[in-house]
């Protein structure tokens, strides 16, 4: 099991996100005592009667003044079981690029609905994009149980309707909890109002999830899951030649391992050139690794002298595809709607190219039926087609996140405008 | 201070590789991407981890971009005399921006009985401007204050320097986006998902010399806004002030004149991870003064160009 879990929140503005982060920190001790004093004195100065723990987590004053949550936020704690990374994500639709943003990186989802009103359009939407980032496990919280008696037929209503959104997102691992993020029920501490709700509450369920990598392994693949770490993805990210006494042949490619196991000795591709060589040493600064896991960053040094430069990857194992055309699923996350025929360019791995972006399909969030397009505009979730200027070098997002992930980005302005997740090489 | 009992008891070593693994990766990101990038270095503890990423994240080459120092002129001695020597260990180039420069040159008005802390914004966007930097990586955590928490690891500025908070570009998986429009720049926080447990225990772990003044030491002090302020040539005691000499370490290093101590018997590396890993009051609250001005002090700031 991790020790470090990454958990966003996501769900409807209003239906206590920022109340049940402040509530997990309050009750995990997480808060400190000045950030406590300083959410009272606010509390009370806005003639509030108890300290709105969701002073603790908005933290522009934008927010606090509307009450409502624009960007992500960022918190860390830790319980004697677990290290967390919350993700406190926006709920308002206009914010939805933040909600994404904190959901890229999220090994859980904490999805939120309000018990009184069930699963609303932006509930399906962030579950629905939880499922597209492959978030590993979805909680469905259905808060403010006090407001409803704390029934079960309202909560088991509401999970009947998201197992059936669940099964259509191929949402494969998800869990429920009845909870009140104002009165604490089922947050901390099990509530004696839910005698019919036999799990854990949210905090212990979230510190005993084990949750597994589930990526999608081809059928044909008999050896599933082992066949998967074989395969290593190593994107460069700079030539490292140092001019300095001692180094003066070393050449070395740094960047990050994304994926399986690097060894001296492994047999390793350059793409998109093809050439082939092998791992001489793999160099630290605190000395030569005998093996390179996914997460480290590492120099790695081969035994020929090929032609290595930033963008390159490095593979071992079943090959990924070298394409100028693909298949992508995209969140349009710019006001500016997609210009069809406009310079894009798309960030990939270490690499950047120009791309057109030609529109296919728009998802239909509330009935989950995609129909064809010729634009995606904020918000908007579809599929799209790439043709790149240059090469690129792609996994299935659904098999390797690092090599099916990109963005495209606004030649003249520089901004983000959508995320992509490769669906595959045409 | 008082003492939690549930003190966290994971193993965080491993986290320390995940998070050195994750700030190096950054680093190289932007010196592949980037013309004139420049890192902050202030000799706090923060800039001193920063400086030894970018060692590593470069080994065995080395550090490919120069430090820069946002001086107040209010600084404690240990800290510039460590300053220097690193800068020389390491062989980087080192650029002094002066905060006293700015008020010479009638850039920047002083007002008495304030703290130059504020005055550095001005300082660092004109040294940002005269030497063109394009990438300005900074040492601040998400976990040091609630509108640090709402910051990208690439943060961009406009050609005023300003953050506009309410419109951050969106920042997914590990893929940064650097583009810029020129006279913009971006601001770097490798340390984004660092705490100050982490920069503590990554301290230890590395054997790092850090500034004396982390540690425990005895020092006259006065007791001023609820806080232990030193007795310096910047910081002498009001008049009627009760001067007093007590054990106290610092857990933050700034400007002298806003920055306060803590009192702790803290002696050794082992003992100031232990102190921080039970303290229930975070780091800017027990010792910045400019962050107690109010609720959205440091987002303020922050908008107009800081750190
Ligand atoms: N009765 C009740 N009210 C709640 C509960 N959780 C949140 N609220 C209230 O719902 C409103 C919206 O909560 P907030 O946390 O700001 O929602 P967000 O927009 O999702 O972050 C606030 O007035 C909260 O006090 C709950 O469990 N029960």
């Amino acid at each position: 099991m991790e020790s470090l879990l990454r958990v966003a929140t996501a769900g409807s503005v209003d239906d206590g996100k920022s109340t049940l982060v402040g509530r997990l920190l309050h009750d995990a001790k997480a808060v400190f005592a000045d950030q406590l004093a300083a959410v009272e004195h606010a509390s009370r100065r806005r003639g509030y009667d108890e300290a709105d723990l969701a002073l603790l987590v908005d933290g522009l004053r934008a927010e606090r003044e509307q009450g409502i949550t624009i960007d992500v936020a960022y918190r860390y704690f830790a319980t004697p079981r677990r290290t967390f990374v919350l993700a406190d994500t926006p709920g308002h639709i206009q914010y939805t690029r933040n909600m994404v943003t904190g959901a890229s990186t999220a090994d859980v989802a904490i999805v939120l609905v309000d018990a009184r009103k069930g699963l609303v359009e932006q509930s399906r939407r962030h579950a629905t994009i939880a499922a597209l980032l492959r978030v590993r496990h979805v909680v469905l919280a259905v808060n403010k149980m006090d407001l409803v008696g704390f029934a079960e037929e309202v909560f088991d209503e509401i999970l009947a309707d998201f197992a059936a959104l669940a099964e259509r997102r191929s949402v494969r691992s998800w869990s429920a909890v009845p909870i009140s993020a104002l009165l604490g029920d089922n947050v901390v501490d099990r509530s004696a109002a839910t005698p019919w709700y036999a799990g854990p509450p949210l905090l212990e369920h979230l510190e005993t999830l084990d949750i597994q990598e589930n990526r999608e392994l081809p059928a044909e693949d008999a050896a599933g899951e082992a066949a998967a770490e074989d395969e290593v993805r190593f994107p460069v990210q700079l030539v490292i030649r140092p001019r300095r006494h001692g180094y003066a042949d070393f050449r070395g490619y740094a960047g990050r391992v994304e994926a399986g196991t690097l060894r001296p000795g492994t047999p390793v591709t350059v793409l998109p050139s093809g050439q082939a060589s092998t791992v001489a040493a793999i160099d630290t600064a605190d000395g030569p690794l005998a093996e390179a896991g996914a997460g480290r960053s590492v120099v790695v040094r081969l035994a020929d002298d090929v032609d290595v430069s930033r963008g390159d990857l490095l593979v071992a194992g079943r090959p990924p595809s070298v394409t100028r055309e693909l298949a992508v699923t995209v969140c349009w996350l710019a006001e500016e709607p997609l210009r069809p025929g406009g310079r894009y360019r798309i960030r990939h791995t270490t690499r950047e190219v120009r791309a057109v972006v030609e529109p296919r399909t728009r998802l239909d969030v509330s009935t989950s039926d995609s129909a064809p397009t010729d634009t995606l505009a904020l918000n908007d979730i579809g599929q799209v087609l790439l043709r790149t200027a240059e090469p690129l070098v792609v996994d299935p997002y659904s098999r390797h996140r690092a090599t099916g992930a990109l963005l495209i980005v606004d030649e003249t302005s520089g901004a983000t405008v959508a995320a992509g997740m490769v669906e595959g090489a045409r | 201070m008082t003492v939690s009992v549930d003190t966290p008891t994971v193993d965080r070593a491993d986290s320390l590789t995940c998070l050195e693994d994750e700030s190096v990766h950054i680093l190289r990101e932007v010196v592949a991407t980037f013309q004139r990038p420049v890192l902050l270095f202030s000799g706090g503890k923060d800039s001193i981890v920063m400086l030894r990423l970018a060692e590593k994240a470069f080994w065995p080459g080395r550090i490919p971009f120069p430090v820069m120092h946002i001086d107040t002129g209010h600084n404690f001695p240990e800290v510039v005399e460590f300053r220097d020597r690193r800068v020389t260990e390491l062989g980087v180039e080192l650029v002094v921006a002066s905060v006293q420069e700015s008020i010479d040159t009638g850039r920047v008005r002083e007002l008495p009985g304030s703290s130059r802390n504020p005055l550095q914004t001005v300082t660092l966007l004109d040294a940002i401007a005269a030497h063109r930097f394009d990438a300005v990586l900074g040492g601040a955590r998400r976990d040091e204050e609630k509108a640090r928490a709402k910051e990208r690891v690439f943060s961009v500025r406009d050609e005023l320097g300003q953050w506009d908070p309410r419109n951050q570009r969106p920042e997914l998986w590990g893929l940064y986006n650097g583009r810029h429009r020129p006279g913009e720049h971006l601001r770097i926080f490798p340390l984004s998902n660092w705490t100050e447990l982490d920069v503590w225990g990554y301290i230890r772990r590395e054997g790092i010399e850090v500034p004396s003044i982390y540690y425990a030491h005895r020092r006259e002090v006065v007791q001023r806004d609820g806080m232990l302020i030193a007795v310096t040539p910047f910081t002498p005691p009001e008049p009627g002030e009760p001067v007093r000499t007590e054990t106290v370490r610092y857990r933050t290093v700034g400007d002298a004149t806003c920055t306060g101590a803590v009192r702790s018997d803290a002696a050794s590396l082992d003992d100031i991870v232990a102190e921080v890993a039970i303290t229930r009051l975070t780091e800017r609250g027990a010792t910045r003064a400019d962050d107690r001005a109010s609720e959205a002090a440091m987002e303020d700031r922050k908008r107009e160009g800081y750190f």
